[in-house]
């Protein structure tokens, strides 16, 4: 009933662990069997080791929060070695999030990436929170062209790319990338944002910005999704927000064939597992025989 | 670690704003360790950690500071009321490996898990804990000397608790408690030479270790607090300047 086929995978439910908020899985793993889930998207990984940033590094708002982590990861080779394996014992797709700072440094990771397990890789164009004086490939479809070609050349395994909700136009930056061969698209990553000290008198992050997810992005995330699958064939995996089944079904009639679930892993760490349960529900209360039936009903 | 809804047996003002909160529930902690605690559905987004206070057979209690919207929903919990609690988490001590004379420094609501920590503790344990004005948490405290001092004079020394800490006579120090008062107690306890363990405070979102925006800089990284700290060995944290 919750299946879903795509890409040659068998997704056993359309729930899928977002980047960054879950971890390579072991902890909430500890908390419920994370086999349960659709799949698992790694840390945001980068060629290199990265340290992230230093000072504060969350910030609450109003049904939200703000990040600025910095793409702090191991490196792929010791996600390859270290993180990995233990991974391919769940009984779920895994996903690798690949970030970076040139197009270089894109490729050479998605090399490593390409020749391990990972089942799919998702390309990271959009991360507010890495600054570097390097480009932000993901607010001009140009730029993120030239990432998305270079990386496509060297990936065989299937290639997502997670765009950010700062593209100067989203539904042009998604046609982009699947021109340049990306086999779907994940969106949205976090909103650039900020906060303010009013008594310090200065921005609450070094950086100055940081990244807004949570509740409070739902509506436009998912109006994002909506114009998005109205303009490419690929599947999408829809982001942000969401915090239970209603909303997940929301992005999965707006056109989502997965969602991923971040920052409600923090409200409840059950959160994963109770959509699953509650798209379940939805589906047999409403006499829906598959969830494929309802993909982009809107 | 577990993620459950407990009951509360009681929630109860010792202070100007300062709570004891039991709830029931059967547990194993160390001291240092801590829970995400959720009293309510969506606002505050994020849970909130508390550090192990006290523990019995059932149950296991807190001490908190009434401070900004989530504190204030806790203190309006009443008996039978229900709160979901995520853990024991966090590295906290193996205390079996402590010996020796050890002081606890603690500074207002910091001196909360300490509490946990004397109770625990086989060895000498001295206690100094600073306040701003009243005396909290102290009842029932286990200790062989105890050392209070008041910001305001009320109670004690009339200052603060570092101006009356050596550090000299100790063969660990445990402190937790404002940054400037931590800084301080590193310092004291560098010139010393004495071992030193401090619990790091930071704000956390999954409490577990998956999320990374609760680190802390230390002499081998950036840690997450709420996975390879809270407790950290003194040298090993930076402090920024
Ligand atoms: C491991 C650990 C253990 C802890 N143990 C205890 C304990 O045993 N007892 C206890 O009382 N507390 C403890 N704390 C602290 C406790 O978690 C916080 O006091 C609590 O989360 C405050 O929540 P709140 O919603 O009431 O306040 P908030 O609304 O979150 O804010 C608290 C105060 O801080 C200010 N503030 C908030 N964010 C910032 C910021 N980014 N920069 C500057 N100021 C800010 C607010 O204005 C407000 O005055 C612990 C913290 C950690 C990390
Ligand atoms: C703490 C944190 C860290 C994140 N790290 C990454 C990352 O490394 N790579 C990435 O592509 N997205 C990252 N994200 C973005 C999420 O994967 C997701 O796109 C975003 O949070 C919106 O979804 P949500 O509202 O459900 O959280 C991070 C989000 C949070 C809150
Ligand atoms: S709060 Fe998520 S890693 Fe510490």
């Amino acid at each position: 009933m919750l299946n879903i086929s795509l890409w040659g995978k068998t997704f056993k439910n359309p729930v899928v662990a977002a980047s960054g908020t879950f971890g390579f899985s072991r902890e909430y793993n500890e908390i419920y069997d994370v086999s349960i889930l659709g799949g698992i998207v790694t840390k945001g990984l980068t060629l290199n080791k990265r340290e992230g940033n230093e000072g504060i590094r969350c910030f609450e708002t109003s049904s939200g929060m703000l990040n600025s982590v910095g793409l702090q990861n191991p490196g792929i080779d010791y996600f390859i070695e270290n993180e990995l394996p233990f991974m391919k014992t769940l009984n779920t797709i895994i996903i690798a999030n690949l970030g970076g700072g040139s197009i270089e440094e894109y490729v050479q990771g998605a090399e490593k990436l390409d020749k391990s397990d990972v089942d799919i890789i998702e390309l990271n164009i959009s991360c507010p929170n890495v600054k570097e004086g390097g480009v932000n490939f993901g607010i001009k479809s140009n730029i993120a062209r030239e990432v998305v070609k270079e990386v496509r050349r060297v990936v065989k395994k299937p290639l997502v790319v997670k765009l950010s909700p700062d593209a100067e136009d989203i539904v042009d930056m998604a046609v982009t990338c699947v021109e340049e061969g990306a086999d779907g698209v994940s969106l949205v990553n976090t909103f650039k944002a900020m906060a303010i000290d009013i008594y310090k008198k200065r921005p609450v992050f070094k950086n100055v910005f940081a990244g807004l997810s949570g509740p409070a992005i739902k509506p436009i995330a998912l109006r994002m999704v909506y114009e998005v699958s109205k303009a490419v064939n690929v599947p999408i995996m829809g982001i942000g927000g969401i915090k239970d089944y209603k909303d997940a079904i929301e992005f999965i009639m707006a056109g989502a064939s997965l969602v991923q679930v971040g920052t409600a892993n923090f409200i409840n760490p059950f959160a994963c597992r109770d959509i699953i349960n509650g798209i379940e529900n939805f589906l047999k209360e409403e006499g829906i025989n598959s969830i494929n039936e309802i993909i982009g009903v809107i | 670690m577990q993620y459950s809804s407990l009951k509360v047996l009681e929630n109860r003002e010792v202070a100007k704003n300062i709570f004891k909160l039991k709830l029931e529930g059967k547990y194993n902690v160390k001291p240092g360790q801590f829970f995400m605690l959720r009293s309510w559905e969506d606002e505050p987004t994020l849970s909130r950690p508390f550090s192990i206070y006290d523990k019995g057979e059932n149950y296991i209690s807190f001490l908190y500071e009434v401070k900004g919207k989530g504190t204030e929903k806790l203190a309006k919990l009443k008996c039978q009321d229900t709160v979901k609690v995520l853990g024991p988490l966090g590295n906290g001590m193996d205390i079996s490996r402590i010996k020796g004379k050890v002081a606890l420094v603690g500074g207002g609501i910091g001196i909360a898990p300490l509490f946990y920590f004397a109770k625990k503790i086989e060895a000498h344990v001295d206690i100094y804990f600073g306040f701003r004005d009243e005396v909290y948490g102290i009842e029932n405290l286990k200790c062989k000397n105890l050392y209070i001092s008041t910001e305001s004079g009320k109670v004690g020394y009339k200052g603060y608790i570092t101006d009356i800490f050596n550090p000299f006579d100790y063969n660990l120090v445990i402190t937790c408690g404002p940054l400037a008062m931590m800084k301080k107690v590193k310092d004291v306890c560098k010139k010393t030479a004495t071992p030193l363990y401090l619990l790091m405070e930071s704000k956390m979102a999954c409490g577990i270790g998956a999320c990374l925006v609760c680190t802390c800089k230390t002499k081998d990284g950036m840690k997450r607090v709420c996975k390879d700290g809270p407790v950290f060995k003194g040298e090993e944290v930076v402090f920024d300047a």
